[in-house]
């Protein structure tokens, strides 16, 4: 049966055995998990026993793009990695746009499945309907970008390439997967288990194209999308990148200082966006934008003069609220050079960051001894930081502790509550005292710590008021990122409604930007010729896709007692800035986000909201 | 009257919204690699290069075509010239192709010589263009345009020199 939006093919690649095989994508399954993260939710619901070690080679790679993947609508232009975590034991999603995400799709397949492992170092060229194997012993220990060039001369000059560095390698616990010169998988690890199966880069040239079921609505509604994409804030967004927010985080309170221990930061200017923008940034048009998007947000920036400088992509605002201020660095230039250093690993920036600012805490109270480190570790030390980004990387010395994550570092010392995360991931760069909906968000994302998957700051501090989240209950200014009144339907309903985002292949700045949830239904029923059933209907489909992420994880040993946040948050009243004498009031918010979901008290979804949600197959788990 | 698809090289951010736009306009699917535009990147350079046809005052793919199937016709409504394909007379021979400077005319997967046809008078890739980088312009805007960019940056070393 032909198929629309989806190329309707499934590719397994099976590395122990170097062979390759296709099915067929079931349309059942497919127009229930749409594609991204939903689609491959499901795939690794079935197929991998959550009990595993998430470096054994019983652990699979789930590559998944959505049916807007590589059409023309604004942002289609992702693909979502998933897999068991090797740093949080539970479910792993991590997405990255670029030619590679829409390549798999021209290439005629909407999902890769890559299981068992490969002997020796391999990477795999996907030609179209043609899969070869190839030795890539001498390709080990080449940086995401030698790797990228080298694999794209080995295969065909237009292939597209995803690879991990030395830090996947070596199995960095947090460890990402790179393309496209810079585009990064990056959070919970997805690039260790790539180097566990010895898989050092996928690359796919594909010739085929997307097509649509109803074309005019389509392009009808593509149009409108770009209107809604017309906004001053665009051009602000374009020029500056995600950087730009720095300042307004500060003006909450809610920029994290010195590991969380201050939510304003008095050097902020030194590390702001617009300072970027005079300084490191080079080349805001970055070579550039990613498929089909009308923003262009990132940038490259240059460190050094002369000969001896070197450009990169970033800092994005993450690494620079980590880098910069968590670790009190407050400097661009050691910023960017860890940056720099992360990205060629192939490393999770915001981890790294969250993981040395722990370490910084507990060497300033004399919890770990200097001589385990080597050298002073004090907050603010930019060369130390740099130094140490690289040391993680290699897994060498005090690096190879902090390449487990920071929860198991400060375990280790047995003090892992300096740690900053939840299921041992770091937070992003938010401090969740000053916004209570984040603290929500951070606490009960499957996938642990994270500002993306249930944007919880858009409508809180950003002025995000678009969405039927905030119209159909009236709001229509700011909310305050204080209160709690609806935030616990308010953030389930974020977090079922960023599964639809992500399951569609889109960028979610496309929509903090100004698209909504009618236009991306609209995207998706004209493109597959489905009926998702009107706005409930999508917000229940993002729901069952939420659902059964939370019972991998629950397979996984992950119990509702994890959704909790560090002592920190609870109990120590934030210090300074607007948000000063607040603490996390999650005790209040989680139980009514549990009978919101449709959970019992225990946190485990009753057999009626399964029912309800078409989950069937998790009666029993 | 005289419009024109003018580039703007500085503006492009290599997104390639008008490929993508193209192939489905021409051939019902999103399918770079069936545009009848295409955008190429150098990345370390930061600059991306949209290439298109330029209908050819003399076009030497309408000069050399044995088959008579490539004819330049005026738009009534834009006047612009567009240098057109016939599909029912065009043999897939090729010689367009060997003929074209550019590689702006391909021969595609029906055996037939494609390429740019303005869209009949309203390019869909201009429509798409994010950035401005894509113009459909009148063709002496565009050199008065270009000859006070000129002017500007003379004066600009003028100045400076003073």
């Amino acid at each position: 049966m032909t198929m629309d939006g989806w190329m309707g093919k499934v590719l397994r690649l099976d590395l122990t055995a170097s062979a390759a095989s296709v099915e067929d994508l079931d349309r059942e399954i497919a127009e229930q998990y749409i594609g991204g993260i939903g689609l491959g939710t499901r795939y690794l619901y079935d197929e991998v026993d959550p009990a595993v070690d998430a470096l054994d080679a019983a652990n699979k790679l789930v590559l998944a793009t959505g049916p807007l993947t590589g059409t023309g609508a604004p942002g289609a232009n992702r693909y979502m990695l998933l897999t068991k975590s090797p740093l949080t034991g539970g479910i792993a999603n991590s997405s990255a746009a670029g030619d590679f995400a829409c390549a798999i799709k021209y290439a005629g397949f909407d999902v890769i499945i890559v299981e068992g492992a490969a002997e020796r170092p391999v990477f795999v060229f996907i030609d179209d309907g043609r899969v070869s194997f190839h030795d890539a012993s001498e390709l080990w220990g080449l940086d995401t970008e030698q790797t990228e060039q080298a694999v794209i001369a080995a295969t065909a000059p237009d292939a597209k390439v995803n690879c991990i560095g030395p830090a996947g390698e070596k199995l960095v616990r947090y460890a990402c997967v790179m393309n496209d010169m810079g585009r990064a998988a990056g959070r919970s690890g997805v690039g260790a288990v790539m180097g566990s199966k010895r898989l050092k880069a996928i690359a796919v040239r594909g010739t085929g194209g997307v097509t649509i079921a109803d074309g005019e609505r389509f392009m009808d509604a593509v149009r409108r999308c770009y209107e809604a994409l017309t906004d001053p804030y665009v051009e602000h967004f374009h020029k500056h990148g995600t950087p730009g927010v720095l300042e307004l985080v500060n003006t909450y309170g809610a920029l994290p200082t010195k590991n969380f221990q201050y939510g304003t930061n008095p050097q902020h200017e030194d590390i702001s966006g617009e300072r970027l923008a005079e300084t490191l940034s080079v080349r805001t048009r970055m070579g550039m934008a990613c498929p089909a998007c009308p923003v262009a947000c990132g940038r490259v920036s240059r460190v050094g003069a002369g000969e001896t400088a070197t450009y990169g992509v970033g800092p994005e605002y993450e690494t620079i609220g980590m880098f910069g201020s968590s670790c009190y660095t407050n400097d661009l230039e050691a910023v960017t050079r860890a940056n720099f250093i992360c990205n060629q690993a192939g490393m999770d920036t915001i981890t790294t960051g969250g993981s040395i600012a722990c370490a910084m805490e507990m060497y300033e109270r004399g919890l770990i001894p200097e001589a385990d480190i080597g050298f002073p570790l004090p907050f603010g030390d930019g060369e130390a930081l740099v130094r140490l980004t690289d040391m993680i990387a290699r897994r060498e010395g005090f690096g190879d502790l902090l390449a487990e994550g920071g929860y198991r570092m400060a375990e280790h010392y047995g003090h892992p509550e300096y740690s900053m995360g939840v299921k041992k991931q770091e937070f992003a760069s938010y401090e969740c005292r000053a916004i209570q909906s984040m603290a929500l968000a951070y606490a009960t994302e499957p996938r642990g710590a994270c500002h993306i998957r249930g944007e919880a700051q858009d409508y809180a501090i950003y002025s995000v008021l678009h969405w039927h989240i905030t119209k159909d209950r009236g709001i229509e200014e700011p909310l305050d990122p204080l209160t709690l009144d609806e935030q616990p339907e308010m953030v389930m309903e974020l977090q079922d409604w960023f599964r639809i985002i992500d399951s569609g292949g889109l960028c979610n700045f496309m929509f903090y930007l100004g698209m909504d949830e009618d236009q991306l239904r609209d995207l998706i029923e004209s493109a597959t010729g489905i009926d998702m059933g009107g706005y409930p209907g999508l917000m229940r489909t993002g729901a069952r896709i939420f659902n059964l992420e939370v019972l991998f994880n629950r397979r996984a040993g992950i119990t509702a007692a994890a959704d909790t946040l560090p002592p920190r948050m609870l109990q120590e009243p934030l210090p300074d800035g607007p948000a000063k004498g607040y603490v996390a009031e999650l005790g209040r918010m989680l139980p009514p986000y549990y009978t919101a979901r449709g959970w019992d008290e225990h946190g485990d979804l009753t057999p009626q909201k399964a029912a309800e949600l078409g989950l069937q197959l998790a009666a029993g788990t | 009257m005289n419009k024109v698809l003018a580039i703007d090289i500085g503006k492009c951010t290599g997104c390639h919204v008008c490929e993508l736009m193209c192939s489905f306009r021409h051939h019902g699917e999103f399918n770079p690699r069936r545009a009848r535009i295409h955008t190429t990147v150098f990345l370390h350079d930061e600059i991306a290069v949209p290439v298109v046809c330029s209908q050819c005052e003399d076009a030497w793919c309408e000069r050399i075509c044995p088959s008579g199937a490539i004819s330049t016709v005026v738009m009534p409504e834009t006047g612009a010239r567009v240098v057109q394909v016939d599909e029912d007379l065009c043999v897939g021979c090729k010689m367009c192709v060997l003929a074209c400077p550019f590689g702006n005319i391909q021969v595609g997967a029906a055996g037939c010589a494609e390429k740019c046809d303005l869209c009949g008078g309203d390019p869909v890739c201009v429509q798409f263009c994010p950035r401005g980088a894509l113009r459909f312009v009148e063709a002496e805007d565009r050199e008065v345009e270009k000859r006070q960019k000129l002017a500007q940056a003379l004066a600009g070393s003028y100045r400076e020199s003073e």
